[in-house]
């Protein structure tokens, strides 16, 4: 047996002022299993010490939020009695050790996350980035990554439909993996994790317990160095097929009234779940460990509290009803137990093989939980890009760009995705901008995105943030869908080193700001710092994955455009460069400041499209993002394998490829739509341009500055990942 | 429906059944009140003069199999729903009775997380020996992809599914070829018409030996090929087999995922509609 002491304590990841907190709070020098306890509990993965008091600023609430934040997911009401549940999650750090795995478990843990509030998943999303791909690891990084979300998400039946890449060399030791989940439940079907009923049973549902995973939610909360590869063993396995049969015997045991509280083991595992519900609760909660169904043979109670298997749940259950419940978990194969009982001590008490092993007063285990305002350096203001200017055709630019692995089509990815299982799916990947998935037996959807610009967010923090929200908001607006709220996943580096809080509390007022300009709360998150490497940081990267709903699926729009349709600008274009891609790809540059936000604006215009989106005006739409005008013109030309004559007189680079926010481009299908159009934008005040009408003759043209034949654009644009993996 | 477990065991029929047994086998009218309001409780969307509502409803009876890890399920049953004009009725992998029963379908998914080889734990679940029984009396069977695998596994198919050749999972539409239309499954669509269809599967390269292939295709018994090229590496192409009897149709692709215009299409609804009509 190991001796505890503030050396151990180090190892487990709590300094020596947090030790001596313990040690305070426990009266005595605390066991293995209690240090081990505190430690998790305290982890910057489940304390959020060093983040709470910035997360405070975001708006949480709204008419239709119905749980914000503090919930294992946001629930929001989305109409006809129903509720989307929805969060995003990091599982970065073990998807770089190991990343099928890693990626795998970070979809399971985040359907859990979704399915123990009653909650029947309906989509996933995904938001990836990636290091440089001309090093060998990125390529083995995207693999595994994509292989596992496919084949994790693939087999529990709910369809992948949207998400993000992008590649930077700055995540390369460290990529970054965020999967989101959507369910959907009756509102008053909902189900809390807060524990009741002095002497109720806690009962333990899933898979066995073993080893894996130890110490998993410390990993998260350290830097990453050459040792990492030996933290393999902390990655767990994930097992889909369990978690789908743990999916079904949940949602079926919801539809009877056995349950008090329920709540998935995630990070920290048996622990943090049974001390957040006796916690939430305000009771106590007394295990024997020795019921606990174990997949190996001698293992001890630190380990069975650490440890991070998968597909495991716990619940406080009715006692009449626990053999109805027994009935029903068995029927699905799952392991089923009744491991303690809830008590009135306010205290853990964990026994096992007759000794008690932890003893632990919970009210201090959380109230006293590290709180950590970290000093912050202010991002300085980056300098507005000076004059810059390229000799390269217009065309030239747009087969460059669109080839490049930021703009790429990313079929390859989503063609390893089941999109359509569940039989919903209105728009597909790539079809719209936003996912649409119908609620079964109902007209209305929803729509569903993820987005960030982590290339803004290193020039400016602050508009970085705004800037995540507002596009998330635009994918949605673009769609016909009204956005709802959102979840963030805020990705950043080490938060003991003041610029990185810097630009963790610079990104939270920037999305604040547009949170409330836009009536777009944030109503569930998660934190991953220490997203380092050998000291270097990756970019801060406040990834939103936002929901909307729309009443009529019919009603939403997507990218592809038909021949014969014009093209209208909706938004002031100034042409801005400053860290574009187009300044990245072209000039070789990250440099300047990243596009203004307009939070006025982007309401404004966003609201006038939606509108024009519902009155059945607009046949196809795309906002204005990474790439600028013209790649958005070029993604719509190739959706609906459609040419375009471009009219507009502009030639220059900065206005085809600036990517000044709060635009879209909508097609419109008959002249009296187009007038009609024009004419409400011009009264509502709000920039609306022609910039070209599209063809059946194949071809995306415009002066004598782009003359490309769809096949061609078609090769520029599908050719990097499957040349990349074709090697 | 939505948020709720599975429904099971809603279709009418049998509690039609037990209604006439009552009025045929009782004479007092109180029975026939009795009769006639459980019936109504048990079916409220059916109403009192229901032999006008029976004579709309499609004659196949249609059991959809649940195995763990199914998850096409649900897409099934609104296919079923949406051609048949009656609901499915969901039957668990420990059931072993398929009474009544015209039509089993064994829908996609990772029937017990397709350990082992895809398909081949489902092939030794009870209720597969009452879908052979029901196969043997001549019933019809359609499965599809993880059903497609559970069919050659439970050996009412011959071949098997190995991995894709690319080794990855595919996720996509694809055009499948109708190479005959006099069977249960295929009358609405034309011969040789083609067809859009999404792909689902990591393992639908389909495979057999080269006297099987050659006696497929002699007896006219490949269903569906693969029309704009073979992703998954199939022998022949071949996307859909179909039993010697032609009541026993295995295949990969998704038809019932492709039967609302609003999800981007309608191309597999003539198959269900095929069946529903037979």
């Amino acid at each position: 047996m190991k001796k505890v002491d503030a050396a151990l304590a180090k190892s487990f990841g709590l300094n020596a002022e947090e030790y001596a907190k313990v040690l305070e709070i426990m009266g005595r020098t605390p066991s293995l299993t209690e240090l081990g306890i505190f430690s998790v509990m305290w982890s910057e993965h489940c304390s959020y010490k060093s983040s709470r008091v910035w997360l405070k600023e975001l708006p949480t609430k709204a008419p239709w939020v119905i749980h914000g934040p503090g919930e294992n997911a946001g629930v929001i009401d989305i109409g006809e009695g129903m509720a989307a549940i929805f969060k995003m999650e990091s599982h970065n750090h073990p998807s770089f050790i190991e990343p099928y795995q890693g990626a795998a478990t970070g979809v399971g843990g985040i359907l859990r996350d979704v399915f123990t509030m009653g909650a029947r998943p309906i989509a996933n999303l995904n938001a990836l980035r990636f290091g440089d791909p001309a090093l060998p690891v990125t390529k083995r990084v995207v693999d595994g990554v994509v292989r596992g979300i496919g084949g994790y998400g693939n087999c529990v039946g709910v369809p992948t439909v949207g998400g993000e890449v992008n590649f930077h060399p700055a995540y390369n030791g460290n990529p970054l993996v965020n999967a989101m989940t959507v369910g959907i439940a009756a509102q008053d079907k909902i189900f809390l994790s807060a524990a009741a009923g002095i002497g109720n049973p806690v009962v333990y549902i899933g898979s066995k317990t073993g080893r894996d995973g130890i110490h998993g939610a410390t990993m998260a909360s350290t830097e990453f160095d050459a040792s990492s590869e030996e933290k393999r063993p902390t990655v767990q396995v994930g097992d889909p097929f369990t978690e789908k049969l743990l999916i079904e015997a949940c949602l079926e045991l919801m539809q009877t009234d056995a349950i008090v509280a329920i709540q998935d083991m995630g990070a920290a595992g048996l622990t943090s779940s049974s001390v957040e519900m006796a916690g939430k609760g305000g009771v106590g909660i007394e295990l024997i460990l020795d019921d606990v169904p174990q997949r190996e043979t001698g293992m001890t109670a630190y380990e069975m509290m650490l440890s991070e298997s998968q597909e495991r749940m716990l619940l406080v259950l009715k006692p009449e009803r626990t053999e109805m419940a027994r009935a029903i978990i068995e029927k699905w194969d799952l392991d089923y137990a009744i491991i303690g009982h809830i008590t009135d001590t306010g205290r853990i008490v964990v026994k096992h093989k007759g000794a008690v092993e932890a003893d632990i007063l919970l009210a201090p285990l959380a109230d006293a939980a590290p709180l950590y305002r970290r000093p912050i350096a202010e991002t300085p203001k980056p300098a507005p890009l000076g004059p810059v200017h390229s000799d390269m055709k217009l065309g030239d630019a747009l087969l460059k760009l669109i080839a490049s692995p930021d703009l790429c089509s990313r079929r390859w990815i989503f063609d390893q995705y089941d999109s359509t299982v569940g039989g919903q799916t209105v728009k597909r990947p790539a079809q719209a901008d936003a996912a649409i998935v119908r609620l079964e037996g109902t007209k209305r959807a929803l729509a569903l995105t993820t987005d960030c610009t982590p290339r803004y967010c290193v020039a400016d923090p602050e508009a970085g943030g705004a800037q995540a929200v507002v596009e998330a908001w635009r994918n949605i607006s673009a769609t016909g869908a009204t956005p709802l709220a959102i979840t963030d996943n805020m990705n950043f580096g080490n938060p003991e080193k003041p610029e990185i809080m810097g630009q963790f509390a610079a990104a939270i007022k920037g999305m604040a700001a547009a949170c409330t300009a836009l009536d777009f709360p944030v109503v569930s998150g998660n934190v991953s710092l220490y997203n380092e490497t050998e000291g270097k940081g990756i970019l801060p990267t406040p990834a939103i994955g936002a929901v909307g709903v729309i009443e009529d699926a019919a009603k939403a729009v997507g990218l592809a455009l038909k021949p014969d349709h014009d093209l209208i600008v909706i938004g002031a274009s100034k042409g801005e460069l400053g860290r574009s891609l187009w300044l990245r790809e072209i000039l070789g540059q990250e440099t300047g400041a990243p596009p203004a936000i307009d939070l006025a604006a982007e309401r404004r215009n966003g609201e006038f499209v939606r509108a024009q989106i519902l009155s059945g005006k607009v046949a196809a739409c795309h906002d204005v993002s990474d790439g600028g005008l013209l790649v958005a013109v070029a993604e719509m030309a190739l959706a609906g394998d459609a040419g375009v004559d471009l009219t507009a007189p502009e030639t220059s680079h900065a206005f085809w490829f600036g990517e000044e926010q709060a635009r879209y481009v909508l097609s419109v299908e008959s002249a009296q739509d187009r007038a009609a159009l024009l004419a409400a934008a011009a009264q509502a005040g709000i920039p609306a341009v022609e910039i070209g009408r599209a063809n059946g003759n194949g071809k995306l043209t415009h002066s004598d500055t782009v003359a490309i034949s769809l096949p061609q654009l078609r090769e520029a644009h599908e050719r990097f990942f499957p040349s990349w993996f074709a090697l | 429906m939505l948020g709720r477990g599975l429904c099971l065991g809603q279709r009418p029929w049998p509690r039609v059944i037990k209604f006439f047994c009552y009025f045929l086998f009782t004479k007092s009218s109180a029975s026939f009140l009795y009769a006639a309001i459980r019936f109504q409780v048990w079916c409220p969307k059916v109403p009192l003069y229901f032999p006008a509502a029976l004579r709309q409803m499609s004659p196949m009876r249609t059991a959809i199999l649940l195995f763990p890890g199914i998850n096409r399920e649900r897409d099934m049953a609104i296919a079923v729903r949406q051609s048949f004009g009656a609901e499915p009725k969901m039957v668990w992998h420990k059931e072993t009775d398929l009474t009544g029963i015209d039509l089993v379908i064994i829908p996609g998914g990772f029937s017990f997380g397709d350990y082992l080889r895809c398909g081949a734990m489902a092939a030794q679940s009870p209720i597969m020996r009452a879908v052979k029984d029901h196969a043997a009396r001549g019933g019809y069977v359609l499965g599809v992809c993880n059903g497609f695998q559970i069919l050659t596994e439970a050996g009412l198919l011959p071949g098997a599914l190995l991995r894709n050749a690319s080794l990855r999972f595919l996720s996509m539409d694809a055009q499948l070829k109708v190479e005959r239309n006099d069977t249960v499954f295929t009358a609405k669509y034309a011969k040789g018409a083609v067809f859009r269809a999404p792909l689902a599967h990591g393992d639908g390269n389909y495979t057999a030996d080269t006297a099987t292939l050659d006696r497929l295709e002699g007896e006219n018994l490949v269903a569906f090929r693969y029309a704009d090229g073979n992703r998954n590496g199939s022998a022949r192409d071949i996307a859909g087999i179909y039993s010697p009897n032609l009541r026993i149709l295995g295949l990969m692709p998704h038809p019932e995922d492709l039967v609302d215009p609003l999800l981007g299409g309608t191309d597999g609804k003539p198959l269900f509609d095929s069946l529903a009509a037979a």
